[in-house]
């Protein structure tokens, strides 16, 4: 389980989150919905140790995110990156087996690459993939590849940020797919930060919305249509006139 | 007080305190980085990658640089020399010249322009696309796994390329000389061993090791501290070359007042 508990983090005068109170139980799939620039990639960043809270505490299954032993809790984590982040000076398999060539997670050379190949093949990639580099892949590949090292390593935890970012409809709703086949596959705890509704219909179990950085709504992705908040049904539908402010 | 001098005094006041501050945020990321040098684990792979790049790719430019040098210096040498009836120096003049201070001030500018700026371009551009976020959730420190292979090689790296200048510089000048200026082959190398001390050799090595470790050092701070985007990348870049080229130079000032001040 993942709890936020009052989080605040400003950056100069922009303060991005305002005393965040969510919950992630386990197992679940909860997606983060909210216009650009609301804080929604902040949130998951903090619970990584890659951006600090100014206030607040985050408490993955009971335990203090500050309190941890930095390794071991974050072999427990996967991360899709909005734009891939994957390592351009190395081929795919690589990649995917980073994790698996050094630290605790240490296997054979072998093992490892064999291990990125099955990965590679479980989102969709063929073996020969392998030894081609990020840079002479498509996007929707570099996303497969990209969700492929998330997997690697068996996390417990996956964090998916803007997973359908930049791609044709097609080739979103293919990586949709395949996102809720390998979160109910691996059983695992899975947060999503997206404003593709698309994405909120196919992985989300529960949905909160961000807004001003706090959450707005939080609920049952049934219950997203009928929230009965303005700010919710806004951005839902889509409307330029509301009480979200839009630069026009 | 008039409220324009307090505006002086504040905004003076300010600049030392920024200043001091980013000394500060350096001398801390330099001694981070030097700490992981005896921590495991050791990205070997990496290590080696950086060697291969800070120097041996490094030699070409190095060896141009320093062979054109050298053949400039023993012309300058002996022009100067004559008129004042001293142009038989030009074998000792050379060898101290480069040795003591040419040979590893271009070795280090040298680095500046071509390791420097790639190093601070590739950190920069894995910063603006996530790379070293995502090195982190990988659990893998980029102190360690980018900047230690780097600095460890830029240490190692720098008094190889200052020896490799520094000799093929007084080969230029040996070129030159017996060449165009009519010197005698023997005579010429003769004059140029026998007037180099250790510790002429010494304070050579010495800077070199200084300017790859600056070298390499600031193309890691300025990388992973850029700004976002193609603009933050560009500004990196910049300013860790003219940060390296202006350290180097305090630093040779500095090494040869310790070396040679006595």
């Amino acid at each position: 389980m993942i709890a936020f508990e009052n989080i605040y983090k400003a950056f100069g005068l922009n303060h991005v989150l305002r005393g965040v109170n969510l919950t992630v139980g386990r197992g679940e799939s909860m997606v983060i919905i909210g216009g650009s620039g609301t804080g929604k990639s902040v949130l998951i960043k903090t619970v990584l140790g890659l951006v600090e809270p100014d206030n607040g505490r985050i408490l993955v299954d009971g335990q203090d995110v500050t309190q941890v032993k930095r390794d071991a809790f974050l072999s427990r984590f996967g991360m899709l990156f909005q734009g891939g982040a994957l390592f351009d000076s190395m081929p795919v398999w690589q990649n995917v087996a980073f994790r698996l060539q050094r630290g605790a997670l240490k296997r054979p050379l072998a093992e490892a690459r064999e291990i990125a190949i099955e990965k590679l093949r479980r989102v969709g990639l063929a073996p020969e993939v392998a030894d081609r580099f990020p840079a002479e892949l498509s996007g929707g590949m570099q996303k497969r590849v990209s969700l492929a090292r998330a997997i690697a390593a068996e996390p417990e935890i996956i964090f998916f940020d803007e997973p359908t970012t930049g791609l044709d409809p097609i080739m979103s709703g293919v990586i949709n797919e395949l996102i809720r086949e390998i979160v109910v596959e691996m059983g695992v705890t899975a947060m999503t930060i997206t404003h593709d509704l698309s994405s909120v219909d196919t992985i989300a179990d529960k949905v909160a919305m961000l807004h001003r950085g706090t959450i707005q709504w939080c609920g049952s992705r049934a219950d997203l249509a009928q929230s009965g908040d303005p700010y919710v049904e806004q951005f839902v539908n889509g409307r330029a006139d509301g009480p979200i402010e839009t630069l026009r | 007080m008039s409220a324009q001098m307090i505006l002086i005094v504040r905004a003076l006041g300010r600049l030392c305190i920024d200043s001091v501050s980013a000394l500060g945020r350096l001398v801390l990321f330099a001694m981070a980085a030097l700490s992981h040098v005896f921590r495991p684990p050791f990205y070997r792979r990496e290590f080696f990658i950086a060697l291969l790049n800070v120097g041996y790719l490094s030699l070409p430019v190095v060896g141009l640089t320093a062979l054109f040098t050298g053949a400039a210096l023993a012309l300058q040498i002996y022009s100067g020399g004559s008129r004042f009836n001293a142009p038989e120096v030009v074998p000792q003049i050379v060898a101290i010249g480069m040795v003591r201070e040419l040979g590893p001030v271009l070795v280090g500018l040298m680095i500046a322009a071509r390791v420097t700026s790639s190093i601070a371009a590739e950190m920069a551009t894995m910063k603006v696309t996530e790379q070293i976020d995502a090195l982190v959730t990988l659990s893998t420190a980029p102190m360690k796994y980018l900047v230690m292979p780097r600095v460890l090689a830029g240490l190692m790296a720098g008094p190889g390329l200052v020896a490799v200048a520094d000799s093929i510089g007084i080969f230029g000048g040996f070129i030159v000389a017996t060449q165009t200026l009519h010197f005698n082959p023997a005579t010429y190398l003769l004059n140029t061993i026998n007037f180099l001390t250790s510790a002429d050799i010494l304070s050579s090595m010495a800077k070199g090791m200084a300017f790859g470790f600056i070298a390499t050092l600031m193309g890691c701070y300025y990388g992973l501290n850029s700004g976002r985007g193609a603009q933050g990348v560009g500004a990196a870049t910049k300013a860790s070359v003219q940060a390296a080229a202006v350290l180097i130079l305090a630093a040779n000032f500095a090494l040869t007042a310790v070396f040679f001040t006595a």
